[in-house]
């Protein structure tokens, strides 16, 4: 207890403190002004980096998603795809249960989707296709969500390497199945539009918005409503209680990621049968895991999903069209692009904590 | 000489710390002296924790200063608490498993450039010798109980130079005759010019064993007192701040008719341990049977097994319907099985908030935990878990903005009078309650006791798992002795002597201490 060892110690600047909850609109306030600093801090880079007027960036930006009519269709089709997936990986994460394999469960059910095509376009009736298409597909994707899930009820297995290693077993079979069919050696299939989904409404992705949008509403009001998803909540938040109170665990879990199964089915119908009437390895297009970041900035809830999801594929189109716009290669519109998302999940540390400058060590300075 | 003309040890002006909205504490001013044995005493959620790790340097106040040798004192981190001399015993140990003693108490340490246990141990057992610990240097911590692994980190924390000490809740895992041996210590350290703080809410312990007692309500400190001139009584009202009765009514049993027989139970735990050999008991309806024993002795896996989250190795578990007067097996049913074959068995575990509570979800939602599945639609009802729910918070007084706030965000007092509130409404025939008042606040834990004393009188058989021998003597008309899973008695409530109790808790048993230790140890983990 000496003075030197008194001296040796600094006070520290700052200390970092949890914030009870704040009013909505202050959490809301911080989200935007996080945006508003992203932009800013872009605008800079942009004017650093390739020279150009940070406010036409911005305008390219906003042309390549709203420019046109075709460009909003686009958009359009691109959320909805975006968000079908993701609402086939929330409630597994509502159950704390990490599938991150979405990106193969919609791959196989793409898979499964082309071959009813392949094999039986012309050859059965139209409305018989579109129906061994819809059920081999669902089939397909629920089967390559409940085998992790079986495994993970039954010995515990680690879901996440578990569903990870399943998406490169999903693209070998696809790899497989085109060298199969494709006997050119081109190594693509040509799209079998013919015995694609016909037009619904006013557009070619009306129906694919139509489908998603039920979706969401289902998928939000069976997570909310239903019994089944009061049960996914319990599980989700502890397992401890979900066994006090009688639930059947590994009932859950596999009934849980079947429904994944399902959802991911119905997205893989969507790309094949009602978009791109081909399949490839890269027709997800990572969708699978930018639906885990859709999925965890909305906090889990559908109906917000609608709005993170738009924000993803509006940063995507947009960046495309500055990267053709100013003739720079993708790296720039990537960075903005992460730039803004780093400072939107930022953000969340300052709704959440607050820091408190220590005043001591303020009038020390002074 | 009288304590307040000794030096000061350590001197505590405003402090002040926040967490959020909530002031844990509240311009705290306090002072230790050398020499002195300071019992800091306060409900839960009164600060007294807050308060010492900011001595400890865990947390860093947000206001006010600390003095020590009359300069303010910056103690950023644990290792800044010990230059200045001062070292904490945390209620949880932090000792590593597979080392044994010496190796834990010179852990860490700075100045020991060479490992040189053979000094090393030399030094530890002149410490040994002047306090009168009794310790086994070269024994693993995992072959040791409890309260042996308490005496490791009191030495380790002198074997660093400590002063002042400050001991959080010592007694809590403690049987009456190791509680006894360790304030046979602490007061020779206190004669040898240390300072100790300690914190409990064990109110004979203080009287008995302190010089001054400071007491805390709501984060403020609001008076210290000499121990010399206080009862339990004048502390009481201190801590609470009114005058409260502290009486349990306990009514002779009436009709008492035999509920829930458990016969000859083993059970054996993940790791192939004993933990339940040759359980035979039996609970009968208006009465209050209660269990006593050292942590992690069975308790809670025997209520498990009841309750049917566990599956045993053999026995029975039989219970009686008091309408149609059958007997069934509860033996490897599970929670819904029990609930479809009408047998209402309440129980409230132990891990309020990780067992019989989702923290995250509201009140009414966790009011359904029970009873959402009743009926054949496959969405929710949410209207009459609602309204349970405001009737619980009406009857009970429970405090809370609304049903709607999630239960995380209350009090320990007022989960715990959610719990037991929701496996009351079920209307139960028994009801199983482990440790339901720890962690609770006096007025809180009166308010639990009353509940089941209620049930009892409504003709439910409840057993009751406590900690605190002098309420379960109080509160229980039979008492079980439970002692590394096996039983060493029942006693009548009425005629129950603390010291026996304290005996068989902790009477020789064929298996050693090793098993014993092993088990607190998971339980410690799993409380963690």
């Amino acid at each position: 207890m000496n003075k030197q060892k008194t001296k040796a110690v600094r006070e520290p600047l700052f200390h970092v403190v949890k914030k009870s909850d704040i009013p909505f609109w202050q959490a809301w306030l911080i989200r935007i002004s996080a945006v508003i600093v992203a932009l800013l801090l872009c605008a800079l880079l942009i004017m650093l980096l390739i020279h150009a007027n940070p406010l036409k960036v911005y305008r390219s930006m906003f042309d390549g998603a709203f420019g046109t009519v075709r460009r909003r269709w686009n958009l359009a089709q691109a959320l909805v795809m975006l968000l079908c997936v993701s609402l086939a990986v929330t409630p597994a994460f509502k159950m704390r249960f990490w599938n991150i394999g979405a990106e193969g469960q919609v791959l196989v059910g793409g898979l499964a989707t082309a071959a009813m095509m392949f094999y039986f376009g012309g050859k059965i009736p139209t409305p018989a296709l579109f129906l061994v298409m819809t059920l081999a597909s669902i089939s397909a994707s629920v089967l390559w969500a409940i085998i992790p899930a079986l495994f993970k009820a039954k010995w515990d297995t680690n879901e996440t390497l578990f569903t990870l290693m399943m998406n490169y077993v999903a693209m070998q079979l696809v790899t497989y199945f085109i060298n199969t069919w494709v006997t050119s050696g081109s190594g693509t299939l040509s799209p079998m539009s013919e015995y694609g989904f016909p037009q619904v409404g006013p557009h070619k992705y009306f129906l694919n918005i139509l489908v998603v949008a039920i979706l969401t509403a289902a998928v939000y009001v069976y997570l909310r409503f239903s019994k089944h998803g009061y049960e996914i909540s319990v599980v989700g938040e502890s397992e401890k209680t979900a066994k006090y109170i009688g639930i059947n665990v590994k009932k859950v879990i596999v009934r849980t990621m079947a429904l994944s199964g399902v959802l991911c089915g119905i997205a893989g119908l969507l790309l094949v049968g009602g978009t791109n009437h081909t399949v490839n390895t890269s027709t997800v297009g990572g969708r699978g895991f930018t639906a885990i970041m859709v999925s965890w900035l909305a906090k889990f809830n559908p109906l917000y999903m609608i709005l993170t999801s738009f924000l993803i594929v509006f940063l995507q189109a947009g960046a495309q069209q500055v990267s053709t716009d100013f003739r720079v290669n993708n790296s720039i519109s990537d960075i903005v692009t992460s730039i803004i998302l780093f400072f939107i999940i930022g953000c969340e540390f300052f709704i959440n904590y607050k820091i408190i400058f220590n005043r001591r060590a303020k009038e020390d300075k002074k | 000489m009288k304590i307040l003309d000794r030096p000061v040890a350590l001197e505590l002006r405003n402090v002040t710390k926040t967490f959020g909205k909530v002031v844990a504490n509240q311009n705290v001013n306090l002072t230790v002296y050398k020499g002195e044995i300071l019992a800091v005493l306060g409900e839960n959620g009164s600060g007294k924790t807050t308060l010492m790790n900011m001595i400890s340097g865990i947390y860093f106040p947000d206001g006010g200063h600390i003095v020590i040798d009359s300069k303010p004192a910056v103690i950023a981190s644990p290792k800044d608490a010990f230059k200045y001399g001062i070292g904490m015993v945390h209620q949880h140990f932090k000792l590593v498993d597979v080392f044994n003693a010496t190796e834990n108490i010179i852990l860490g340490m700075e100045n020991e450039k060479k490992y040189r246990p053979k000094e090393a141990e030399a030094k530890i057992r002149a410490i040994c010798e002047k306090y009168g610990f009794k310790i086994d240097l070269s024994k693993k911590i995992y072959q040791m109980s409890v309260s042996e692994k308490q005496t490791v980190e009191i030495v380790k924390v002198l074997y660093r130079g400590a002063e002042l000490l400050i001991l959080d809740e010592p007694t809590a895992v403690l049987t009456p005759q190791e509680t006894e041996r360790l304030f046979a210590v602490l007061r020779k350290m206190r004669d040898d010019g240390k300072s100790i703080i300690i914190i409990t809410h064990k109110m004979h312990e203080v009287l008995s064993l302190s010089d001054r007692i400071a007491v805390l309500r709501k984060g403020e400190h609001v008076g210290t007192v000499e121990t010399a001139n206080a009862t339990e009584a004048s502390l009481t009202e201190l801590m609470v701040g009114k005058k409260v009765e502290l009486n349990i009514e306990r009514t002779d049993p009436h009709d008492c008719t035999d509920r829930l027989t458990v016969e000859h139970i083993n059970l054996t735990g993940a790791d192939g341990v004993k933990v339940l050999s040759d359980i035979s008991f039996t609970a009968r309806s208006g009465e209050i049977l209660g269990i006593a024993g050292i942590a992690g002795s069975g308790q809670r896996e025997l209520l498990e097994l009841i309750a049917g989250l566990l599956k045993p190795d053999s026995g029975r578990i039989l219970y009686k319907d008091p309408k149609k007067g059958g007997e069934v097996d509860l033996r490897n049913k599970t929670p819904m099985q029990i609930r479809d074959m009408g047998v209402r068995l309440s129980f409230v575990p132990e891990d309020r908030l990780g067992m019989g509570l989702v923290g995250n979800m509201d009140l009414t939602d966790n009011m359904m935990l029970r009873s959402y599945s009743r009926g054949k639609s496959a969405f929710l009802d949410r209207k009459k878990p609602k309204d349970l729910a405001e009737e619980i918070v009406e009857s009970l007084e429970v405090v809370t903005p609304g049903v709607s706030t999630p239960v995380r965000r209350l009090s320990g007092g007022n989960v715990q009078k959610v719990l037991v509130g929701r496996e009351i409404s079920l209307s139960p025939t028994v009801l199983m309650a482990a440790y339901p008042v720890r962690g609770l606040d006096i007025n809180s834990s009166y308010t639990i006791y009353n509940l089941l004393n209620r049930q009892k009188e409504h003709g439910v058989a409840v057993i009751f798992v406590g900690e605190d021998l002098d309420v379960l003597i109080e509160l229980c008309d039979r008492i079980m002795v439970i002692n590394a899973g096996r039983i060493t008695g029942i006693v009548e409530g009425r005629n129950a002597v603390k010291e026996e109790l304290g005996v068989m808790m902790t009477m020789s048993k064929p298996n050693g201490s090793f098993e014993e230790s092993r088990r607190a140890e998971s339980e410690e983990n799993r409380n963690e």
